[in-house]
């Protein structure tokens, strides 16, 4: 039996993070620190949670100690946001490769210079190669959804990888919204508690993150690849299970009106759901457009856009964070790099927007709309990357 | 439907709080919601706004709010003080707490096609709170000038966030505001 909260994105992650039986969750408490630990240590004060709550000072001793705990075979949770995730960076190379199936949720804010907490992609982007799993979610419910998938995907022994769950910061994370919960003993059902393939212990010593050189970096390397590529898998038939649980189907993407549409956008995050409400609404006035939004980022669903674009003629593909010096933004660059592979003739642009929380209007994406349009009738790309939203 | 609510106040008068009791009360009801703060660090006294969406279906929309169907003004102090009325729609309603006249904040806010509706709220929070804490009854307020929600969800969702006697007393407040409320088209 669910029922239905009135919870913040934030406090969505943090509801699905008690009832999944977390082992440890080790964070710095202050900013730019998120929600999330801060009503998840709530549910720890109450003794509604058996989990081990680690207070350290730093965010780059949180993943440190993430990663320790990970190793013993515990469950894992952590949550950063922003400057955090960047001082973080070191250690989540470190999480991806010595294969904790650490859980985190990473409130999406920009990186200073100027000092600012709002909301964009650039701090997941700075770590985009961290070999993490990444999913990016569209509102409160998915993203309680998507944490209660999230552990069952990286504890796979197939898969063994860090998954981080994005949400944008303030749009959703300080947002409410209804969200159907699953009672207690329905998600200790689905996420069951971990089972540790290999794990530290005094009783039967091994080493881990030893010194590799030349002689066998590269192998391991290689075969962190093959987990993330082996991944979809695990994705794909945890998906199954939640959807027959909750009849929530999640997959790769979603898509919206891309059975006919000419034109279409491409994004992560809340901005997909703006971008849903403005197609529904020039698509009721015979303009053919649709939107993808990829709810897995890495591994990256190439062939899942691909089956999505068939019928279409033009792409704008937003990007929440820039790439500065690259001909485009990380989502651009990706998909422009999977069309080519796959010979496929498409008329794409890249916009960027919402750097530092900007506000992404409908009308901002009914423009987009109308020059992708412009595009799938000319077959002409006037400006490959653009910015939307911002004073020239 | 969707319906946008702008809350205006000041930080530290609840503003926020408020703008999620509506959507608690309308989810109750079996509504689509969200509600948000204006974005950003709060700093006690500075003039601040909330926001609240209720809407039959789902909502997917994610952008702020430009164009609320309804203004609720928590402290009558801001009115003159900022443009409070901003980018409300034509036929829109303001529900304010004023000692004034709904014709006479009318005539004020120059907004000819839309409802106004008043109410006392700093009176009736310090006669039955006995504090000037003013946020609940502009609900009971709202919901005269708008019926979003029923006022037993209203009543609920404050007792189960204010338990005890300050929640009872706040329903009190939130039913005194909606009996005392006052408008004109």
């Amino acid at each position: 039996m669910s029922k239905i909260l009135g919870l913040t994105g934030d406090g969505a992650v943090a509801y699905a993070v008690k009832q999944c039986n977390v082992d440890v969750v080790a964070a710095y408490p202050i900013t730019p620190q998120t929600l999330i630990v801060e009503e998840f240590s709530e549910y720890v004060h109450n003794g509604e949670v058996h989990t081990e709550f680690v207070c350290v000072e730093s965010e780059h001793s949180a993943m440190s100690a993430c990663v320790g705990a990970s190793l013993t075979g515990a469950r894992v949770f952590t949550a950063t946001a922003s400057q955090g995730l960047a001082l973080m960076h070191e250690i989540l190379y470190i999480a991806s490769s010595l294969r904790c199936p650490i859980v985190m949720g990473v409130v999406n804010r920009t990186l200073s210079a100027p000092i600012n907490i709002h909301c964009d992609h650039s701090d997941m982007m700075g770590s985009r190669d961290c070999g993490w799993i990444q999913i990016y979610v569209e509102n409160a419910q998915e993203a309680y959804d998507w944490v209660l998938q999230a552990f069952r995907i990286a504890e796979d022994p197939d898969v063994l990888l860090p998954v981080t769950v994005n949400l944008d910061a303030f749009i959703l994370s300080h947002s409410l919204e209804g969200v159907k919960v699953l009672d207690d003993a329905e998600v200790e059902k689905f996420v069951s508690t971990r089972k540790p393939v290999l794990r530290v212990d005094p009783d039967k010593p091994i080493t881990v993150g030893a010194l590799c050189l030349t002689d066998f970096f590269f192998e391991t390397k290689r075969q962190h690849v093959e987990a993330m590529n082996n991944s979809p898998k695990t994705i794909s038939r945890v998906n199954n299970e939640f959807a027959e649980l909750t009849g929530r189907r999640y997959d790769f993407i979603e898509t919206f009106g891309m059975d006919d549409a000419e034109a279409a956008i491409i994004c992560l995050g809340s901005t997909a759901g703006t971008a849903k409400a403005v197609a529904k609404s020039m698509r009721s006035k015979g303009k053919k457009v649709g939107v993808i939004k990829p709810w897995v980022y890495r591994p990256f669903p190439a062939e899942q856009i691909v089956k999505a674009i068939e019928n279409l003629k033009a792409l704008a593909v937003l990007d929440r964070a820039c790439s500065i010096g690259a001909p485009y933004g990380p989502l651009c660059s990706d998909t422009i790099a999977t069309l080519y592979r796959e010979g496929i003739k498409l008329g794409v642009f890249n916009v960027i927007y919402g750097l530092g929380g900007r506000d992404m209007t409908p009308f901002d994406i009914e423009t987009v709309f109308n020059e992708t349009l412009e595009v799938a009738k000319t077959g002409v790309v006037k400006e490959p990357l653009k910015f939307v939203g911002v004073r020239e | 439907m969707l319906v946008e609510v702008r809350w205006h106040g000041r930080g530290g008068q609840g503003i926020v709080t408020v703008s999620r009791l509506l959507a608690q009360a309308a989810l109750l009801d079996g509504k689509y919601v969200q509600a948000f703060p204006e974005f950003g660090p709060e700093r006690r006294g500075a003039p601040v706004t909330g926001y609240t969406r209720i809407s039959d279906d789902p909502i997917t929309i994610h952008s702020h709010i430009y164009n609320p169907s309804i203004i609720v003004i928590v402290d009558p102090t801001l009115i003159g003080q900022i443009d409070v009325t901003k980018g409300l729609v034509e036929d829109g309603t303001v529900v304010a707490n004023t000692e004034k006249a709904p014709q006479e904040l009318k005539e004020s806010l120059k907004t000819e096609k839309a409802k106004v509706y008043t109410v006392n709220a700093t009176r009736i929070a310090l006669d039955v709170l006995g504090r000037p804490i003013y946020n609940t009854a502009m609900l009971g307020a709202l919901v005269k000038a708008s019926p979003l929600v029923t006022l037993e969800s209203l009543s609920k969702v404050v007792t189960e966030r204010f338990p005890g006697a300050v929640g009872e007393k706040n329903v009190a407040v939130i039913k005194r505001a909606y009996e005392e409320a006052k408008g004109i088209e």
